[in-house]
């Protein structure tokens, strides 16, 4: 039987859940439609800033003040997902003095606060920063998990009456008069289909908005841009740490709970899909932010990951409304399409724009008067996202200490009960990988041993629950180490190479995984 | 304050299996020797022998006989160290390193020319040479497909019996699984204790009483590899008598009991020897005098200790032995700061896939050597005529890909011996 629903939502990133709870907030009911998981594009593949403004003052005044609202409303609504953590500008000697001159008043114009220390006081804040700064000023950054962001949207649009099914893949789209009436989407996993009869579709599919486009007809130019992240194994800095120049590569340093990422990079890569961090960008990033911070040279990184940033250049296209540079809303009546949106581009801090912006658009079209409720209403957190944060499994094992409990990740403390709570939140995996749905809802492998222990643990535990059969367990371990390699290689000497070398022992030398032929053929797209 | 000198005929610079065997053999053939280093490869290891069985890597192609695999390797890769050794050495360092273990209540039993085939705690059955006699019935229960109940215990984490039906059940029907309370305990449970506790007599018989009535038609009975700290043999032939069970055990993740028990074997053995230990401490400083002799600083602050040795043997293992480090733009050795030969760049260590049948280049970087496995030269000049080198730390081996970890660290530890005795 066909699904019906007034508003199908292609994308689960921060745009496509911020945008399910935007429209359920206004009593309209979504289906989200999500080819891989939660924030598995850009959404995840990023610092975790919560911009203040201050980046974008020089560049585009008006995407700061969008900043410095958004980032504002979010700190005030959903502080479960942010830490306010506060940041400096900093210019290191050699770096370009009217830029530094000129930093002040820019910020003053886009009403983006920043507060002029001496560079004494800006190290003894951050003792990380270099003896060479020429210039510091405080700002009003913050750090975000954005996948609990993500995940607390979802949930909160699940509870007033949306859905949501992941692993599922538009395939085509059946456009009679101007209108979209069916859309066909492609379970991954069971490789079944199903058939949603929405009023409106919403193409929130970010750097893939160009091939959902595509399938409807309608044309998007999407460049692709990469940007390569580090993460350290400690957290070298309390604040944001940016440096204070034209904004450019490897000149943020965010902290993310008890680590910090450093970054980024921009690479023109020519397919969403096929793209990986290498040792030649996490060099890149190193020998140029270790003039702000001379300690990156030498401290131990964890991996490196990457994300890629689409670049619409059709912007604004038949919408006339106020809709920011940052990123793209566009309405395809123009493209022959009634009842299609795309939204696209923008930046994390002003996903709730976005969406309520998309939103107001997708009301004008079918007939709701309701307003946008998310500049006032809380995000509630949800028992979905409250393992992504660092720090809340060891104070929760802690805090609920039970006698029979076990931890199966060392590195970050997650307990078996933790798991067994993430295990119970994601039930219909309709054969996805369960391993690796536990890893994007939890600290589990984001530790030094990178998986290497816990996710043997972890395996060993969906066999006594019964979560997997056969020889499914160790495809999915297979599948789950192979995504951690990839963000390990570029980062693999010092210390790391030796947790790699172990890991190799552990799996090749002693369990002879390579030499076992069974692997997961159904995760397609996300364990290439 | 002056330090304590000691000075001997031989210093062993590692202790996993190479550092073991070389001081062994050494010892064995009346060196006087020393040995310094830290928790290595040794602590890590299963208990299982690996001689040699697959080859070419990149095939996956697993022997059944490891001397023809040696051959193979040795004709296809010459720089490969078994491509320097005679089937001979192999067979006499291998058999004269057992033969300790099983002298210090570690037997050792396998088939005479053939790998044998074992599980894992990972359910995976994986190829070796030799297996502690406490794990053998696991290889006869493989074999037979017998009817065999797996037990594993609420508490003890990363083994799960379940796991090992689950993925055997393809070669191994007959393979139950059950999930036991560990005698007089609860919470979380750690192999070591575990082995402790059930070396009480007490224990055994409460661990017999709680698999009876579970599946009665078993002819065989696998246990975590926690059957005793320092003699399993002893609980395994013990539960037999209770159980009317043929017993066996199947090692933990690493690092666990097995690993334990080799180190404790050694360490009960070199004092007999006149092997001269310095437990836990690395060699920080390597100096070579005008005579030839070396001299170590082992250990740091008040506890440190010069050593000055006429032979040297760098058996310090790879990054997790700390034999070798690396930065950014190089791999060094880390004690002689010795030529290592190496790809050309970093890009080059790995590959884009951990599991890519081929291995990665980084594992077979390390220390060229002549003949006499001494490290040499970009030329193919010995270093020093008196520094050798063993084990993992060689160049041209990927031990994890070639299941040859332990074979290779002790025939080539037994050879650099062999020629440090033939000099004197």
């Amino acid at each position: 039987m066909n699904i019906q629903t007034q508003v199908l939502i292609i994308g689960g990133g921060a745009t496509g859940t911020g945008l399910a709870r935007d429209l359920a907030l206004r009593g309209v009911t979504c289906m989200l439609v999500e080819k891989r998981d939660i924030n598995a594009g850009a959404s995840g593949g990023n610092h975790g800033l919560l911009h203040s403004g201050a980046r974008y003052v020089a560049s585009d005044r008006e995407a700061a003040r969008e900043c410095r609202e958004e980032s504002e409303i979010l700190k005030r609504l959903a502080p479960q997902c942010i830490e306010s953590c506060g940041g400096l500008f900093v210019a290191v000697a050699g770096d370009e003095e009217n830029y530094v001159a000129d930093f002040a008043d820019m910020c003053a114009a886009s009403t983006v606060p920043a507060r002029k220390i001496d560079i004494q006081t800006a190290r003894e804040l951050e003792p990380v920063l270099s003896d060479r700064l020429i210039a510091a000023y405080e700002v009003e950054d913050g750090a975000v998990d954005p996948f609990m962001l993500s995940l607390d949207n979802l949930a909160h649009a699940l509870t007033l009456g949306s859905s949501a099914r992941r692993n599922a893949r538009v395939t085509s789209f059946d456009i009679v008069n101007r209108s979209i009436r069916s859309v066909r989407v492609l379970d991954e996993n069971t490789g079944g289909e199903f058939i949603v009869e929405p009023e409106l579709v919403v193409n929130a599919a970010g750097a893939w908005a160009g091939h959902v486009a595509a399938l409807a007809g309608a044309h998007i130019e999407v460049l692709y841009s990469m940007g390569t992240l580090l993460i350290t194994q400690d957290r070298l800095a309390g604040r944001v740490i940016n440096r204070l120049r034209k904004a450019s590569d490897a000149d943020i340093l965010v902290p993310g709970g008890t680590v910090s990422v450093l970054g980024t990079t921009s690479v023109r890569v020519d397919d969403p899909d096929h793209y990986r961090p290498t040792v030649a960008e996490a060099d890149r990033i190193i020998d140029d932010a270790r003039a702000m911070i001379p300690v990156l040279e030498t401290s131990r990184y964890i991996r490196a990951y990457a994300g890629v940033r689409p670049l619409v250049s059709r912007g604004g296209g038949g919408d006339d409304r106020n809709v920011s540079r940052g990123f793209s809303l566009i309405d395809h009546t123009s493209d022959q399409i009634d009842n299609f949106v795309t939204i696209t581009g923008g930046k994390l801090t002003t996903y709730r724009l976005m969406a309520e912006k998309t939103a107001d658009l997708v009301c004008s079209k079918i007939g709701v008067t309701a307003p946008c409720l998310t500049r006032t209403e809380p995000i509630p957190a949800s028992d979905m996202g409250m393992w992504t944060e660092p720090g809340k499994a060891p104070r929760s094992w802690v805090e609920k200490r039970n006698e029979d409990d076990l931890v199966l990740c060392e590195c970050e403390m997650v307990s078996r009960s933790a798991i067994n709570d993430i295990l119970n939140n994601m039930q219909n995996m309709h054969g996805r990988s369960v391993l690796k749905g536990i890893g994007l809802r939890s600290r589990v492998g984001k530790g030094p041993c990178q998986g290497g222990f816990c996710g043997l643990r972890v395996t060993g535990h969906l066999y006594d629950t019964g979560h997997v059969k056969g020889e499914r367990g160790i495809a999915e371990l297979k599948a789950f180490t192979e995504r951690r390699w990839r963000g390990m290689v570029p980062v693999l000497w010092g210390a790391p190479a030796m947790q790699a070398e172990l890991q190799e022992a552990l799996y090749c030398g002693t369990l002879d995984l390579e030499l076992h032929p069974v692997t997961l053929n159904t995760d397609k797209g996300e364990d290439k | 304050m002056s330090r304590e000198i000691h000075s001997c005929d031989l210093m062993v610079i590692g202790s996993g299996f190479a550092g073991m065997a070389a001081a062994l053999f050494a010892a064995q053939n009346g060196l006087k020797t020393a040995q310094a280093g830290s928790t290595g490869g040794i602590d890590f290891s299963t208990g299982f022998i690996d001689l040699m069985a697959v080859h070419p890597v990149s095939e996956g192609t697993v022997w059944d006989n490891p001397f023809e695999a040696i051959r193979a390797v040795s004709r296809d890769c010459p720089d490969h160290p078994y491509a320097r050794l005679s089937e001979d050495e192999i067979r006499t360092g291998l058999d004269a390193f057992i033969s300790f273990l099983g002298s210090h209540d570690i037997p050792y039993t396998g088939d005479p020319d053939a790998n044998v085939r074992i599980v894992t705690s990972a359910g995976t059955v994986k190829p070796t040479w030799r297996v502690p006699a406490s794990a053998w019935n696991g290889v006869l229960a493989l074999r037979e497909k017998a009817p065999t109940l797996l037990v594993d215990f609420h508490g003890l984490k990363g083994f799960s019996a379940a796991q090992i039906r689950e993925n055997c059940a393809p070669v191994w029907p007959g393979l139950k699984s059950v999930r036991l309370p560990f005698p007089a305990s609860r919470g979380e449970l750690y192999p070591e204790h575990m082995a402790w506790a059930v070396s009480d007599p007490r224990n055994q018989e409460a661990l017999a009483a709680s698999v009876a009535g579970h599946d009665t038609d078993a002819e065989y009975i696998g246990f975590p590899g926690v059957l005793g700290l320092l003699a399993p043999m002893r609980v395994v032939k013990r539960l037999e008598e209770m159980t009317g069970k043929k017993i066996f055990e199947i090692p933990t993740m690493p690092p666990c009991i097995a690993g334990s028990r080799l180190r404790g074997a050694f360490d009960r053995g070199f004092p007999d020897l006149a092997v001269t230990t310095f437990t836990q401490k690395m060699v920080r400083q390597a100096v070579r005098l005008k005579n030839g002799i070396f001299e170590f600083t082992v250990g740091t602050g008040h506890g440190a200790t010069t050593v000055r040795a006429k032979n040297a043997i760098l058996a310090s293992g790879r990054f997790f032995g700390k034999g070798l480090t690396a930065d950014r733009q190089r791999i060094r050795e880390t004690v002689f700061d010795l030529p290592v030969t190496q790809p050309e760049n970093r890009t080059l260590w790995h590959r884009e896939h951990f599991l890519d049948p081929r291995g990665h280049a980084v594992n077979s970087a390390g220390l060229s050597v002549d003949e006499s496995f001494r490290p040499v030269d970009e030329n193919g000049i010995p270093m020093y005529n008196n520094l050798y080198a063993a084990g993992a730390i060689l160049a041209g081996q990927d031990w994890m890909r070639m299941k040859c970890g332990a074979g290779l660290a002790i025939a080539t530890a037994y050879r650099a011996v062999q020629e440090i005795v033939s000099k004197n």
